[in-house]
């Protein structure tokens, strides 16, 4: 099965700047920021009190109102960009072909303000009135779950859990089921709500993980910028529909891009803070590099993991000099999470669809808020406008707390 | 239609996301798409709004919409 070539035929997203892809990729190019103040709790007695929230997400365009209401928000986003990804495929499940699709999309935390509302009412309340759908309704796997049953997906079905790595996990290994013939297509990425949940921002805030720009949200994510003072919490999903090549050709299925490099690494260093140099990043790229059977100059584009940390931008910047030698100071590196933060077990996911769209289109997004580049970070990152260039290949990086590391590289497909 | 009627069948309304009228003696799995976490809820939903205690083996017993009404005109 080694022969099998793997290529994105769908794409799906619910990001801080608007819950479709094309809507999102517009504000993206344009380098317009979706971080906005915190208002679905009393975030007053918060340090830090904005983030990329999701507006407006009609759920009730894909899923019963009723069942909506049984399941935590992270559930909704992703069930909303899965669904999108299926539609944008053009894939028709039928009873051939239902036993060779699956689905894989994770989150990093899960249903948090779900369990967070629950608990509540068991302190006041009392254990019977604890829901019948308190489980299901807040488990990380229940996208997955909830998109086959919607569609009647019966093959491979699962939901990876590596924190900020598990969009790129899911997809990653998604992948490599259908290299090694488990299933014909997948749908898979990650999906992610925290910025509802005190317990959440909470412990971020206490790891002084997150920015405290309040006076400007807009500004407060700025990777490899030298006021950057951590990263922006924010929400969303994003999907894509990973296919068999010879089967999106022969359905005549449009494709973004190719799937041809997944790399994975742990650091074996500590829970949070990245391993000196980044030298888990960079066996991660490296890794990637060798799968894809790529040298280093054969990269153009890096959405970078970039979140906008003291030590996470300056990890990567080693990393990639580590990686890719020279040739670091050459390719041209972005961090998309500077408009729309960093959407935890999402961002992997997001990322995929942004790299497929920048190699699709042609078009290398923008770090926004890089005014004043961190000498120490003295890569060709992107300031602040979008780039039109030529992308053949692309690679996307996402890191994890754990020190869990996953590197995808996708190909222009002709 | 009793109080107690309107107020049963606005919870079932709300809890199985049924839109047209409901009958009386519309069962909650048969007639209404509920299914056994459905009914679970329902219950629940009842002991909230009557403020009242259904025992589990007295639950069970309830299936339809008169069963809750009768349940709940003669213990809540």
């Amino acid at each position: 099965m080694s022969g099998r070539r793997v290529v994105i035929t769908g794409l799906g997203a619910v990001t801080p700047l608007a819950n479709t892809v094309s809507e999102t990729w517009e504000g993206i190019i344009n380098g317009h920021s979706g971080i906005s103040g915190i208002d679905s709790f009393d975030i007053s007695p918060f340090a830090t009190t904005f983030g990329g929230v999701i507006r407006n997400l009609d759920i009730t365009q894909y899923i019963p109102g009723k069942d909506a209401q049984r399941m935590d928000g992270f559930i909704h986003y992703g069930i909303a960009a899965g669904c999108q990804a299926i539609d944008d495929s053009g894939i028709e499940v039928t009873e051939a072909n239902a036993e060779r699709i699956g689905v894989a999309i994770g989150s990093g935390i899960g249903g948090i303000t779900g369990i967070e509302e629950c608990y509540a009412v068991y302190e006041k309340s009392g254990p019977r009135r604890i829901s019948p759908f308190f489980v299901p309704g807040n488990i990380i796997n229940m996208i997955s779950g909830n998109l086959s049953i919607k569609y009647g997906l019966k093959g491979p079905n699962f939901a990876i859990v590596t924190a900020c790595a598990t969009g790129t996990h899911n997809i990653g290994d998604a992948a490599r089921l259908i290299k090694y013939g488990d299933a014909d297509v997948m749908v898979a990425g990650g999906a992610e709500r925290c910025t509802s949940s005190p317990t959440a921002m909470g412990g971020f805030i206490s790891a002084k993980a997150l920015s405290r720009r309040n006076d400007a949200p807009q500004s407060a994510s700025r990777p490899w910028d030298k006021d950057r003072d951590g990263f922006v919490l924010s929400d969303g999903a994003g999907v894509v529909v990973l296919e068999e090549l010879e089967h999106a050709k022969a359905r005549g299925a449009k494709i973004y891009a190719e799937l041809i490099g997944y790399g994975m690494s742990g650091d074996a260093y500590h829970m949070t803070t990245p391993s000196p140099g980044g030298e888990g990043a960079a066996r991660c790229m490296r890794n990637a590099l060798r799968d894809a059977g790529l040298n280093p100059e054969a990269v153009d584009y890096i959405n970078a993991h970039g979140t906008s940390t003291p030590a996470g931008d300056l990890g990567e910047t080693q990393a990639m000099k580590t990686a890719l030698g020279d040739y670091a100071y050459k390719v041209a590196i972005s961090s998309t999470k500077s408009m729309i933060g960093h959407m935890l077990g999402a961002a992997g996911g997001i990322e995929a669809v942004l790299t497929a769209l920048s190699i699709k289109n042609q078009i290398a997004p923008a770090t926004i808020n890089l005014d004043n580049q961190d000498p120490e970070c003295d890569l060709d990152f992107i300031p602040n406008v979008a780039r039109n260039m030529k992308i053949d290949v692309a690679m996307s990086n996402s890191f994890g707390f754990g020190g869990t590391n996953g590197t995808l590289i996708f190909r222009r497909f002709e | 239609m009793s109080n107690v009627e309107e107020r049963v069948k606005k919870i079932v309304a709300e809890q199985l996301g049924v839109k047209e009228d409901i009958a009386n003696d519309a069962s909650f799995v048969d007639d209404l798409g509920a299914d056994s976490l459905d009914t679970v809820e329902l219950v629940m939903a009842l002991e909230e709004e009557f403020e009242c205690e259904i025992p589990d083996d007295e639950a069970e017993k309830i299936t339809t919409v008169q069963q809750a009404i009768d349940y709940v005109a003669k213990n809540a």
